[in-house]
C-alpha cells in the first residue's frame, strides 16, 4: 500500500494563481486537478453601460503582459459593431504593436521563466553568476520589445495611443527608421540566445499526445492580428462564429472558464499558430524552427516555448518589413479617426 | 544585512509586478541591493517573514482577506503596489451590482456547490483596496505603476527617507511638458484633481487623464464637476469620468450618509 499526495498551492513562475492537486493510491491516480483560484473580476459584467470608446482601456486591464492583445480584440469588436473603418497605416502600426507584445511576452516566458529549468536553477536570479552574458542578452531582447511598445503605444504596459478607428498619436518616420536598425542589430543576439537554448533543449520533456490546436489563419501572412479561426481538427471557421469554437463551460475548481471544441480540450498560442501556419514564417524564423526540429504537427506542449523563440525571430523580420512599407507609403502623423 | 523583500499578488493584471521585469538591466541592481525572498511570478522560493511586503491587486473574497492578513503579520512595512491595491481599480466598477448579479452575468445562473458561496473560490466576491482590510504603510499608485518611481521609492526606503510621491495634480506636469490643454481641443480630462507622478503621460499622447493614480489629498471636486459641466458633459458622462479607476471614492461617499443613519 502506498499513497502519493501532491498539493502545490500557488504554482510559481507563472502568471495568475493556480494550484495542482494529485492523489494516487497503489499506483492508481484517484484525483488530478488543475485549480484556478484567481479571484473573479467580472469584466463581462462591469463593462456594461461604459462609454464605447473606453472599452479597450478597460479590457486592456485583463492582463498586463498581453494588454496590447486585449486592447486590439476589443477595438476590433467595437469597430465591427459600429462599422468603423481603419486605414492601411493603422493596420500596419497595430501589427507592429502586436509584434512588440508578442516579443516581450515570449522572451519573458522563455528567458525569465523557462530558461532557469533548462539550466537547473530555481529562478533567473541564480542564473546571473554563471551565465551573465546570456542573461544580459535575454534582457536586451526584452528591452527591444518594450521599446517598440513605447514607440507605437506610448508605453510598455497598457497601451495609450490605440483608439477605435486608429491612433491618438503616431510615431515619426525618423523614430521608426532608428528602431528598424535596432531590429537588424538584435538578430545576432537572438541567434546567440537561440543557440544557448538549443544546447539545453534536451531538458524539455517529451509529453506528446494528440491535441487539437486552434488559432488565427490568413492567406496574406503568418496570422497574428487578422484572419479567420482555424483548427488542426476541423479546418477554418468564420470569426463571427467564435462562440461555436469557444464553447465555454464552468467547473467548480476554476474561476476561469474552460473551453472545448472537437475534443475534450484544445490548445492555443505560439505552438498552435506554428502548427497551423508554419509555412508562412519568414526565412530566419523557419531556419530556427528546423534547427530545433520543430515541425508541424508537433504535439509536445513543452515545445510551445521553442515556438515562442521562432515567433520572436519572425516578429523581428516582419517588423523590419512593416517599417519599410510604412516609410515607403509615407507616414501621415496627422491621421486621426 | 540586506533588507528582505517579498512580492505578492491578488486580483489584478499583474502588470505592476511586470514593471519590475521592465526595469531591464536595472532589475539586476535591485536584486543586488535587497534580498528578494518571495516573488511567485518569477521564483519558486517561499518566505515566512520579510522586512518589506510589496502587494499588488485588490482584495475580493474571504480567502483573499485571510491571506492578506497573514502577509501583514509577517511584514514590517507593507506597500500597496498599483491602482488595484490602492483603489480597487477597474474591477471595483463591478461593486455597482450585487455579487449574485455579477456571477450570473459572467457564469450564468448560479449552480449550487459550483459557483455559489459554498465554494470558497466563488465566495462573496467584492473588490476592495488593501487599506480597507489591513493598515498600509505606503502606496505606489498608478495603472500601471511608473517603474522609475518604484525605484525611487525603494531607494528612499533603503536610505530611511520619505518616499517621493507627488501630491499635486497632473495639470502641473502637463503644463511643464507644454502640452495643449485637452479641454481646449474638445476632450475631457481628470488632470485637475488627479495625483501627478506619471509625467502626464496620457495627455501627452492625446488622451484625457482618468486619474489612475487617484486624487490629490485635497481635490477640488466641485470645481472639477463645474469644469466638466462647462465643457458640455452630462451628469452621466461626468460620473463615468469619475469612476473608471476611482469608483472607491464614489462608493465611500455613498456609504457616508448611511453611517450617519446608523449612528443616529
Amino acid at each position: 500500500m502506498s499513497t502519493v499526495s501532491v498539493n502545490v498551492e500557488h504554482l510559481t513562475r507563472v502568471e495568475g494563481h493556480g494550484n495542482i492537486v494529485l492523489n494516487a493510491k497503489d499506483g492508481t491516480v484517484e484525483k488530478v486537478e488543475w485549480q484556478v483560484s484567481e479571484a473573479p473580476r467580472f469584466f463581462e459584467s462591469f463593462v456594461r453601460g461604459r462609454p464605447w470608446d473606453e472599452l479597450s482601456f478597460l479590457t486592456s486591464r485583463i492582463c498586463g503582459i498581453c494588454s496590447i492583445g486585449h486592447s486590439l480584440t476589443s477595438l476590433k469588436a467595437t469597430e465591427a459593431a459600429m462599422q468603423i473603418p481603419i486605414s492601411d497605416q493603422t493596420g500596419m502600426l497595430r501589427r507592429l504593436a502586436l509584434h512588440a507584445e508578442n516579443m516581450q511576452s515570449h522572451i519573458l516566458h522563455v528567458g525569465y521563466l523557462v530558461a532557469p529549468d533548462m539550466f537547473r536553477v530555481g529562478s533567473v536570479f541564480p542564473l546571473v553568476p554563471d551565465h551573465k552574458d546570456l542573461v544580459l542578452k535575454i534582457v536586451k531582447m526584452h528591452r527591444l520589445a518594450n521599446e517598440l511598445s513605447t514607440l507605437v503605444c506610448g508605453r510598455t504596459t497598457h497601451p495609450i495611443t490605440m483608439i477605435p478607428g486608429g491612433f491618438s498619436w503616431i510615431p515619426s518616420q525618423r523614430a521608426l527608421l532608428e528602431y528598424q536598425q535596432h531590429l537588424r542589430d538584435i538578430i545576432p543576439v537572438c541567434e546567440d540566445v537561440g543557440q544557448a537554448l538549443l544546447d539545453n533543449c534536451h531538458m524539455l520533456p517529451d509529453f506528446s499526445r494528440e491535441t487539437e490546436y486552434i488559432g488565427l489563419t490568413s492567406d496574406e501572412e503568418y496570422a497574428l492580428y487578422d484572419g479567420v479561426i482555424a483548427s488542426t481538427d476541423t479546418g477554418t471557421h468564420p470569426v463571427e462564429e467564435y462562440e461555436s469554437v469557444a464553447n465555454e463551460f464552468i467547473v467548480p475548481q476554476s474561476t476561469a472558464k474552460y473551453t472545448k471544441h472537437h475534443r475534450d480540450s484544445y490548445m492555443v498560442g505560439a505552438l498552435a499558430r506554428f502548427n497551423l501556419n508554419s509555412d508562412q514564417l519568414h526565412p530566419l524564423a523557419m531556419q530556427w524552427a528546423l534547427k530545433f526540429q520543430l515541425k508541424p504537427l508537433c504535439y509536445n506542449p513543452f515545445m510551445n516555448s521553442i515556438a515562442q523563440v521562432v515567433e520572436y525571430i519572425h516578429s523581428v523580420e516582419d517588423g523590419i518589413l512593416l517599417i519599410d512599407k510604412l516609410v515607403e507609403q509615407g507616414i501621415n502623423r496627422d491621421e486621426r479617426p | 544585512m540586506k533588507p528582505t523583500v517579498a512580492f505578492f499578488d491578488f486580483s489584478s493584471c499583474e502588470g505592476c509586478q511586470l514593471q519590475i521585469a521592465n526595469l531591464e538591466e536595472t532589475v539586476l541592481d535591485v536584486a543586488d541591493k535587497v534580498n528578494i525572498v518571495e516573488f511567485r511570478e518569477v521564483m519558486k522560493e517561499h518566505a515566512e517573514a520579510y522586512d518589506i511586503a510589496i502587494v499588488e491587486g485588490s482584495i475580493c473574497r474571504p480567502m483573499d482577506e485571510e491571506r492578506l492578513r497573514k502577509i501583514r503579520k509577517n511584514a514590517t512595512i507593507l506597500i500597496a503596489l498599483g491602482a488595484c491595491a490602492h483603489l480597487g481599480s477597474v474591477q471595483r466598477l463591478g461593486n455597482q451590482w450585487t455579487a449574485e448579479e455579477n456571477k450570473e452575468e459572467v457564469y450564468g445562473k448560479t449552480i449550487p456547490e459550483v459557483t455559489d458561496d459554498s465554494n470558497p473560490f466563488f465566495e462573496q466576491p467584492r473588490h476592495r483596496s488593501l487599506d480597507e482590510i489591513v493598515p498600509v504603510d505606503l502606496v505606489i499608485p498608478g495603472c500601471p505603476i511608473d517603474r522609475n518611481e518604484f525605484v525611487k521609492v525603494l531607494v528612499a526606503l533603503l536610505q530611511g527617507k520619505k518616499p517621493p510621491i507627488p501630491d499635486y495634480p497632473v495639470c502641473v506636469e502637463c503644463k511643464k511638458r507644454e502640452n495643449v490643454c485637452l479641454f481646449t481641443i474638445g476632450k475631457f480630462c481628470m488632470g485637475p484633481v488627479a495625483r501627478a507622478g506619471c509625467n502626464a503621460i496620457c495627455p501627452t499622447y492625446g488622451l484625457g487623464c482618468e486619474a489612475c493614480r487617484g486624487y490629490v489629498s485635497h481635490p477640488h471636486e466641485k470645481a472639477q464637476t463645474d469644469v466638466l459641466k462647462k465643457y458640455g458633459l452630462s451628469t452621466e458622462e461626468i460620473m463615468n469620468r469619475k469612476t473608471m479607476y476611482t469608483y472607491k471614492y464614489v462608493e465611500k461617499q455613498q456609504e457616508k450618509p448611511r453611517e450617519k443613519e446608523v449612528k443616529a
